[in-house]
């Protein structure tokens, strides 16, 4: 049992005896134990991972659009083909796949460079055998190693699948760009380079904002995968700490609380939603500024008037 | 042992007909492909369920959240906000644990606790909330011309909403309506990787997929083929979807036909 293991961090003096107390006291005792603040901490490595994985996507997804977007064939293959490959196909799908893949391609990489010599074959049957020093992490390596390494998985895995979703809301932006404006900086002679960095790019935000603020949407709701990848994240620890608990095992004995604990998650993504809505509203508004859209207009009107 | 073989020991396996125990050792493509595609069954049933049942209940949220009324317009917002604000996955496990607590006091509704139904609810009331909020979409967007020769041919009510307001709907919604189908159809695949128990083993596609991938250690055989079985699913739906739209399309002269666009339109 990981709760017998954990140091007893008392929050409140009171707490010691739990069995005595009364409800209220009960709680606050109850919500302040070790596991629970693994819980909340958990918390925070989901926004972290919201922080690391949506610019990284975003940058991929730039890249994949600017590949798309390429005059050289094979390149803008390689950009299509990253696009459509996430269409049709559950994204859950990729989640599984390149956590084991990723996991395998790194392996393989370190045992080619680092065990030459070495003859027998990766895959033996049903088993990947590299050699010892090959080994992500290292067998030896201390717990949060191997903790930090399944994040980074996960947080390449996430950018991998949204870079792709981005690459796709991009190059629609991009093309959403008045022809006009791409025609004018021609006249003025600008290169293809100068007209992409200077006339393009400030432009296409305003039009790639609608699907860049779903894709922060739907990368916030796909959060709770990370479960599926082996973190301990939110929905690990509401599991384990709603489950029955026995005073054999705990001071604090209780039934089946999932139900609440999950109800909790429920709110916390709701809350989440909620303020990227109105977040994303106020963004919308000051790129829209000075635009030739029908939202640039509303805002011209209104100061004008 | 041939691949006829193998496929009608576990062709039906996911839905509990043929061989009992799931193959452990030498796995073969032909049983991938065969019980990743017995997996489908699920993911198929789940699917168009939810696809129909919501077809309802969304339209009549788009209808609620479009109304003057606010007893009808708050439920509708708060409902579409709640399912469409939270992560599905979320919506199953509380879905999952909220059964499990309700079928202690009430036996009675012991099937909620089972896949088949359980999980059904929920993506039924999750599609309900995406279809109602683009159905509300596209019913803002009814030319005010039609709703005025309406009125001007004396149609009110129902018969206006029947014959005007509702296929207009229907024909601006479908483009992202489809998508939407999409996108139920590949998030099925979430409902045994919840809490959802995939009782003796008869799970849906992914399920059998990661399954393989557990016992080989080798993704790149199993994942490659449910992907292959999720773009012609993907295929199969775009192309009927595009059957209806055509219909709802008909009366209108060919430059104005709303032309099927199917960019990425993510839902979820």
């Amino acid at each position: 049992m990981p709760g017998l293991t954990f140091e007893r961090r008392l929050m409140f003096s009171y707490c010691v005896d739990p069995d005595t107390l009364g409800t209220f006291r009960w709680f606050s005792c109850y919500l302040t134990t070790g596991v629970h603040w693994s819980f909340y901490l958990s918390f925070l490595k989901v926004l972290l991972l919201l922080a690391v994985t949506a610019p990284v996507a975003l940058s991929f997804g730039f890249a994949g659009a600017m590949a798309a977007r390429s005059h050289f064939p094979p390149l803008s293959w390689l950009g299509k083909g990253y696009i459509a490959i996430v269409r049709g196909v559950p994204d859950i799908a990729f989640f599984l796949f390149f956590v084991i893949a990723l996991d395998q391609g790194f392996e393989w990489i370190r045992h080619k460079v680092l065990c030459p010599d070495w003859s027998e074959p990766i895959r033996q049957g049903n088993d990947f055998l590299v050699c010892q020093s090959a080994k992500l992490p290292l067998g030896t390596a201390p717990e949060w190693v191997h903790e930090t390494y399944g994040f980074i998985l996960a947080v390449i895995t996430f950018s991998i699948v949204f870079g792709a979703f981005a690459a796709n809301v991009l190059f629609g932006g991009m093309r959403a760009v008045p022809h006009a404006q791409l025609e004018t900086a021609e006249a003025y002679g600008m290169t293809r380079r100068e007209t992409f960095w200077r006339i393009l790019v400030p432009q296409m935000w305003v039009y790639a904002l609608p699907g860049l603020s779903n894709l922060w949407m739907v990368l916030i709701k796909a959060t709770p995968l990370l479960f599926l990848l082996g973190i301990e994240d939110i929905v690990y620890w509401a599991r384990e700490l709603g489950g029955t608990k026995t005073s054999r095992f705990t001071e604090y004995p209780h039934g089946d609380w999932r139900m609440w604990y999950f109800l909790f998650l429920l709110i916390f993504y709701l809350g989440m939603t909620r303020v990227s809505e109105i977040g994303l509203e106020k963004l919308m508004r000051r790129l829209s500024h000075g635009q030739a859209t029908s939202g640039g207009e509303l805002l011209r009107k209104e100061t004008t008037a | 042992m041939s691949c006829l073989q193998t496929i009608q020991d576990y062709g039906l396996r996911s839905i509990g007909i043929g061989e009992r125990l799931l193959p452990k050792t030498d796995f073969t493509l032909c049983e991938h492909f065969t019980l990743i595609g017995s997996g489908m069954i699920w993911n198929i049933y789940f699917g168009i369920m939810a696809m129909i049942t919501g077809f309802f209940l969304a339209t009549a949220l788009a209808v609620g959240k479009a109304s003057p009324n606010k007893w009808l317009r708050k439920p509708s917002q708060w409902f579409i906000f709640l399912f469409r604000g939270s992560p599905l996955f979320i919506q199953f496990f509380f879905a999952y644990f909220f059964f499990l607590s309700l079928k202690k006091t009430y036996p009675m509704f012991d099937a909620l606790t089972s896949a088949w139904l359980g999980a059904l609810i929920v993506l039924f009331l999750n599609t309900s909330a995406y279809s109602g909020e683009i159905f509300y979409g596209a019913l803002r967007s009814i030319p005010k011309g039609d709703i005025e020769a309406a009125d001007a041919y004396g149609m009110t009510g129902w018969a206006r909403f029947r014959r005007i307001t509702w296929p207009t709907m229907l024909r601006l919604a479908w483009p992202a309506y489809t998508n939407e189908a999409i996108f139920v159809f590949q998030s099925t695949t979430l409902v045994f990787f919840s809490a959802f128990p995939a009782w003796q083993q008869r799970g849906d596609a992914l399920y059998y997929a990661s399954y393989f991938a557990d016992k080989t250690f080798n993704p790149f055989v199993p994942y490659p083929i449910l992907a292959f079985y999720f773009i012609l699913l993907t295929l199969v739906i775009v192309w009927s979807f595009g059957m209806v739209n055509k219909r709802l399309n008909r009366h209108l002269p060919a430059e104005r036909k709303a032309k099927m666009r199917f960019r990425l339109n993510l839902a979820r």
